[in-house]
C-alpha cells in the first residue's frame, strides 16, 4: 500500500582513499534533513562542500512528519519546496478532545495570501530523498554515502576527521565543520562537549498505519480518550494514505511488548474500530529537552539535533534544525570570502540559541501538561481539563503542543534599532512575512524574490533619478545589496506598515535587519556593516 | 511598582466563607481535594486576570509557606 521505495545509496571511493589530502572549505557530517539543507545552501552560496553519512539509505521510518511554513519557505529558497508541498498533506487546523468530546480547535493560518500553508505532513524519508535528489543537480556538493565519521580533532587552521569505509579508513581535512549528526553526535563526543537538559519519565508509542480513510487532514489530539484511558493520543495524516498514531503509554509500560504486532493491532482496533490497516512503522520512544551550552566551538558548528533536542509535541525538532542552517550558511560564506570578519559567526551561536531556547520552553511547557511530573502538577492539569468541559477560559490552558513558529531574532546584535516609527510586527530580527506581489506585471510571491543575498525592499512607484542612483550604489557594495521595488499600497505594504519611500534591508536568510521611512545610502551601508559586525 | 494585591479584608463574613471552604472538601479523598483546590485556584485566577495581582499573590503564598 505504501509507495515509497527506499533508495540504495551507493558507496563511492574518494580522493582521500587514493592518497590525496586536499583541505576542503566545508565538511558536513550527517545527511539528514538538516545536513542536506546545509549542503544545498552551501552550493547556492558557491562553497564547495563534502557531505558524509554512514547510512546506505534515507531515514528509517517516517520520524519527523510535520514541516512548518518557515521550513517550506526555506526549502523554496533551496529549490525543493514545491516538490515537498506537492507530495505532502497540507493542513492548518487542529482539534483537541477530552474523552470523546472536542474542547478546543485551532487554525494556524487564519490569514489568506501566503504562498505556503502553516504545515505539511510528509514522512522524513521523502524529505531526505527529495533533498538528496536535488543535491545531485547542484554543483560543488561531494555527497559520500556509507562514509562513517568516527572521530574529529580540531586544530588551529583546520579540523581533521577520521572516516571509516568498506575500503578502509582515511583522514579528511576541512577548514570548517558542520556537525549535523543527530542526537547521539559523534562530533560532540569527540570534542568532549556535554549536552544538558531534562529527561521526561514517560513513554510513547508511534504507529504509522496505512489505511483508506477520507477524513480531512486535521491534527487530532485526545486527553483521556475511551481507547487510551487516562493517557493521551494523537492522530495525523501523512502522504500515501498513511496515518500517524501516537499513544502515551506511561513510564511503566514494557517497550518490547508494546512494540509487538500482537499488542499494537488490538490497540489500533480499539481506536479505529474494525477496519483493515497495515502497520508501516512503529517505535516506542522517550524524550528529553536538551541543548549544548554553545553551538559554535572554534571551527565546528553544531546544528539540528546535535545541538538541541526537544519533545515531539510542537514539531520543533526538524523545523528548528532547518532554521539553524538557514542562519549559518550565509554567514560562513561571507566570512570565507573575507567580506565579513569571523565575529559574524558568533551570532550563529547567539541567534540560534535563542531559537532553541524558545523551542525548549514551548516543548517543556507542553510536556509538563501532557506528562505531569508531580501529584500537584497532575492535579492542576486534571483541573484544567475538567474545567475545559464547561468554561471557555480553561480551553486556552489546554496544551497539546504549541506548534513551531519561526524564531524572531529581535534582540540580535546584528539588528539596527529603529529610528523611525513603525506599527505592526515586522521588527528588525523578524523573518519576512510573505505576500503576493507584482514585478513587471508578473504575479509572484515576496519570499520567492528575496534571500541568499542582501535585498533592499523599497516601497514606491515613481523611482526618482536620485533613488535610482542610490540603487546603483547599493548594488556595488560588498556584499551587493539588490533593490526590489514594491507597490506602496498593496498587501505587502500593509504587512510591512510601509508608506511611499519606506525601505527594509533584508538579510540573506530573509530576516529583517533594518528599516527606514526614507532611503539613504549611508544608512543602508552602515546597517550592512553593522549586520556583518564590520564596525 | 505599587502593590495591587488587596490584603485588607474583602469578604463580608469571613467565618461563614471559611466554613464553606472547609465544607467543600467534606467526604473527599486527598486526591479529590487537591483537584477541587486546583480548579478553585484556576477559576479565581482567571477571574482576577491582572498578571501583577496574580504574581503578587503567588509570591505572598510562597512566602507564608
Amino acid at each position: 500500500m505504501t509507495a515509497f521505495k527506499y533508495p540504495n545509496l551507493p558507496f563511492a571511493r574518494c580522493p582521500e582513499l587514493e592518497g590525496a589530502s586536499p583541505t576542503h572549505p566545508v565538511a558536513i557530517v550527517g545527511a539528514g534533513p538538516v545536513g542536506l539543507a546545509a549542503a544545498i545552501d552551501c552550493s547556492l552560496h558557491g562553497i564547495p562542500v563534502v557531505l558524509l553519512d554512514h547510512k546506505d539509505t534515507v531515514s528509517d521510518g517516517s520520524r519527523a512528519i510535520c514541516w512548518a511554513k518557515r521550513t517550506l519557505e526555506i526549502c523554496d529558497r533551496l529549490g525543493v519546496g514545491q516538490r515537498l508541498v506537492d507530495k505532502g498533506v497540507t493542513w492548518n487546523r487542529g482539534n483537541v478532545y477530552l474523552g470523546d468530546r472536542q474542547i478546543y480547535q485551532f487554525d494556524l493560518l487564519p490569514e489568506p495570501d501566503h504562498k505556503r500553508p502553516a504545515f505539511i505532513n510528509l514522512q522524513q524519508f521523502y524529505f531526505e530523498h527529495y533533498l538528496a535528489q536535488h543535491v545531485q543537480s547542484l554543483p560543488g556538493i561531494d555527497l559520500r554515502w556509507q562514509h562513517k565519521v568516527i572521530h574529529a580533532q580540531q586544530g588551529p587552521e583546520s579540523v581533521t576527521l577520521t572516516v571509516d569505509t568498506q575500503d578502509g579508513q582515511y583522514t579528511l581535512e576541512t577548514e570548517w565543520l558542520i556537525a549535523a549528526d543527530g542526537v547521539r553526535s559523534t562530533i560532540r563526543d569527540a570534542l568532549g562537549q556535554d549536552f544538558q537538559g531534562r529527561v521526561f519519565q514517560d513513554r510513547f508509542l508511534i504507529v504509522d498505519i496505512a489505511i483508506q480513510r477520507d477524513d480531512p487532514a486535521i491534527r487530532r489530539f485526545w486527553f483521556d480518550p475511551p481507547f487510551n484511558a487516562g493517557q493521551s493520543a494523537l492522530m495525523h495524516k501523512q502522504a500515501d494514505n498513511v496515518w500517524r498514531t501516537d499513544f502515551q503509554i506511561g513510564w511503566d509500560a514494557d517497550p518490547e511488548l508494546e512494540g509487538k504486532p500482537e499488542t499494537i493491532i488490538p490497540r489500533i482496533k480499539k481506536m479505529l474500530g474494525d477496519v483493515e490497516f497495515e502497520i508501516v512503522w512503529s517505535s516506542v520512544y522517550t524524550f528529553t529537552c536538551r541543548r549544548m551550552e554553545k553551538f559554535r566551538h572554534g571551527r565546528v558548528f553544531f546544528v539540528g539535533d546535535a545541538a538541541h533536542v526537544v519533545s515531539p509535541f510542537g514539531a520543533r525538532g526538524g523545523n528548528g534544525g532547518v532554521q539553524d542552517t538557514d542562519n549559518l550558511i550565509w554567514k560562513l560564506a561571507l566570512v570565507r570570502t573575507g567580506q565579513a570578519p569571523r565575529s559574524l559567526l558568533e551570532s550563529y551561536n547567539s541567534e540560534r540559541r535563542h531559537g532553541a531556547d524558545e523551542n525548549i520552553l514551548n516543548s517543556t511547557r507542553s510536556t509538563d501538561f501532557i506528562t505531569p511530573k508531580t501529584p500537584v502538577s497532575r492535579a492542576f492539569r486534571d483541573a484544567v481539563l475538567d474545567l475545559a468541559r464547561d468554561h471557555e477560559f480553561a480551553r486556552r490552558f489546554v496544551n497539546a503542543g504549541r506548534l513551531s513558529t519561526p524564531a524572531a531574532y529581535e534582540n540580535s546584535p546584528l539588528n539596527t534599532p529603529d529610528t523611525d516609527n513603525f506599527a505592526g510586527t515586522m521588527n528588525p530580527g523578524t523573518p519576512c512575512t510573505d505576500a503576493p506581489i507584482t514585478i513587471d506585471g508578473r504575479k509572484t510571491w515576496l519570499l520567492d524574490q528575496i534571500g541568499t543575498d542582501f535585498t533592499l525592499l523599497y516601497f514606491g512607484e515613481d523611482i526618482s533619478p536620485a533613488t535610482r542612483a542610490t540603487f546603483d550604489a547599493l548594488s556595488v557594495l560588498q556584499p551587493s545589496v539588490r533593490p526590489l521595488v514594491l507597490a506602496p499600497d498593496g498587501i505587502a505594504a500593509a504587512r510591512y506598515d510601509a508608506r511611499p519611500a519606506t525601505a527594509y534591508l533584508i538579510r540573506p536568510d530573509q530576516h529583517v535587519t533594518a528599516r527606514w521611512r526614507h532611503l539613504r545610502l549611508e544608512a543602508v551601508s552602515a546597517a550592512l556593516d553593522h549586520c556583518l559586525t564590520r564596525t | 511598582m505599587a502593590s495591587k494585591l488587596r490584603t485588607d479584608l474583602q469578604i463580608a463574613d469571613p467565618d461563614s466563607f471559611y466554613e464553606d471552604l472547609i465544607a467543600l472538601h467534606k467526604d473527599l479523598t486527598d486526591e479529590q481535594s487537591a483537584l477541587v483546590n486546583a480548579k478553585l485556584i484556576l477559576l479565581l485566577a482567571n477571574h482576577i486576570g491582572d498578571r501583577q495581582i496574580l504574581d503578587e499573590a503567588l509570591a505572598a503564598a510562597k512566602k507564608a509557606a
